[in-house]
């Protein structure tokens, strides 16, 4: 297929950016977009440009590298998966395709589509954790009975993988969806119990320090995680936040 | 203490509380209001206590209007704040793709329920401050009912009425279920959704028809 390519171009953080327009051709349905995106990498290098810069890593959808707001949805129109993972199917010989970087001003753009995610760390860092030394003197973890149904859910709220798509796709930038799952996961376990307070007051404050919009439930984040994240954790969180504070 | 209310799940929960306050109120106002299209003598009695009732006007009163001002202030600074935290826009932005347009737009929803609240007040609650406390003109118990009717005689009124509710029943559409999503109630989420979507309809729907009713009934 034949496609016509809108990309954001930012030589830098500073630079204001612009969207350059690229034709790409011959491109297979079974490529993935990433791919697609080296194909166009190649011609450009093949013509002395400079290739676009954007991130990946694993490209099997589990390291939570890979970003792009492709024609306005975060990892693209297709769900529950990340933008490795996308496939050149999804779109229609002839097509115009806008891609972007992931839009916060918590997720400074470093070059073309490349962003500064940083801010996830520094909030993982003020409590998503727990304090335990793996010394040989901890419990065992399987000796400790844990509800299968807490189980699951804990380990659903795990599978995030800090891609930043809830806050890419929120109206209101917010990250209310990864702090979401980065307390529920220790919240629903007695082992994450001890520091339960002092993690979401943390977490909380840290989010708020990072520039993030305020979460309004408009549900987009859910939609747009390529792990499925509900926003039933941003109901447990608000739990949360309001036990350890009254 | 500072950090813990300036937070921003303390702010979506405090506006939480103040919608499901409004929440509230409607469902009286509209319990009241709609006894209107069935006897003038009940609607005159009900509103009669509610315009002399002391704890009515002197404690409830004051809570109300607090609780209106409070959710339209909190209400625009959180969409203003909201929006700084994406100061470069997307070229192409897809929130059609996740999110409902009530979801997406209830600074605009809430634009035009302020724009109607100016009219409301204008037209029934200033003229009764006027009535009880300025002028202090004699009480009389059965005036209630040819005021409501008199106000629902202009059709550009009525149409305004209709507009701003149809707009009422979309912002509740999406901050019904919102408000117990933000005060942490998921676990009764098809349940509230379910209630939700009822009350959207049937609150807004219930003064459309009191304002048509008396517009044709006059």
């Amino acid at each position: 297929m034949n496609l016509t390519l809108k990309i954001w171009r930012q030589k830098g953080p500073q630079d204001k950016g612009r969207m350059v327009e690229y034709k790409v051709t011959d491109i297979s349905e079974h490529m993935s977009f990433l791919e697609m995106m080296d194909v166009l990498n190649e011609s450009l290098v093949a013509k002395d440009e400079e290739p676009i810069a954007f991130d990946h890593d694993c490209r099997e959808g589990i390291c939570g590298m890979c970003s792009l707001q492709i024609n306005g949805e975060a990892h693209g129109p297709d769900r529950g998966i990340t933008t490795c993972q996308l496939h050149m199917r999804m779109f229609k010989d002839g097509d115009t395709i806008y891609i972007e970087p992931f839009r916060a001003n918590a997720f400074p753009v470093i070059k073309d589509l490349v962003v500064d995610r940083m801010a996830f760390e520094r909030i993982q860092q003020a409590g998503g954790y727990i304090s335990v030394n793996t010394s040989g003197n901890t419990q065992d973890a399987n000796s400790i009975p844990i509800s299968k149904h807490n189980a699951d859910l804990s380990m659903d709220a795990a599978s995030c993988i800090g891609c930043g798509a809830c806050v890419a796709s929120c109206k209101n930038s917010s990250a209310m969806l990864f702090v979401a799952a980065k307390v529920s996961q220790f919240a629903l376990l007695p082992q994450g119990k001890v520091e339960a307070k002092d993690r979401v007051k943390n977490m909380v404050f840290q989010m708020d320090l990072e520039g993030f919009g305020n979460c309004t439930n408009t549900g987009a984040c859910e939609i747009e995680c390529p792990k499925g994240i509900s926003i039933e954790n941003i109901a447990r969180l608000n739990r949360e936040y309001l036990a350890a504070t009254i | 203490m500072s950090r813990i209310l300036s937070s921003s799940i303390a702010r979506k929960v405090a506006m939480a509380l103040s919608a499901l306050f409004l929440i509230i109120f409607l469902l009286i106002h509209l319990t009241v209001n709609i006894t209107s299209l069935f006897s003038k003598d009940v609607f005159n009695e009900l509103s009669h206590f509610m315009g002399t009732n002391f704890l009515v006007q002197f404690l409830m009163q004051p809570i109300l209007i607090f609780g209106v001002v409070f959710h339209f202030v909190m209400g625009f600074v959180l969409e203003l704040r909201n929006k700084r935290a994406r100061t470069v826009k997307y070229v192409k932005y897809n929130g059609a793709a996740n999110a409902s347009w009530m979801s997406r737009n209830m600074a605009v929803s809430g634009g035009v329920i302020l724009a109607f609240l100016v009219l409301h007040f204008i037209d029934f609650w200033f003229p009764e401050m006027n009535y009880k406390y300025i002028e202090v003109l004699p009480e009389d118990p059965t005036r209630y009912f040819e005021e409501l009717q008199h106000k629902f005689t202009n059709p550009l009124r009525v149409g305004a009425y209709v507009i701003a509710f149809v707009l009422l029943a979309l912002h509740l559409l999406h901050g019904f279920q919102s408000a117990f999503q933000s005060i942490g109630l998921n676990k009764y989420t098809n349940c509230v959704k379910s209630l939700g979507k009822i009350y959207a309809v049937a609150i807004p729907a219930g003064f459309i028809i009191i304002a048509l009713f008396h517009y044709f009934n006059h």
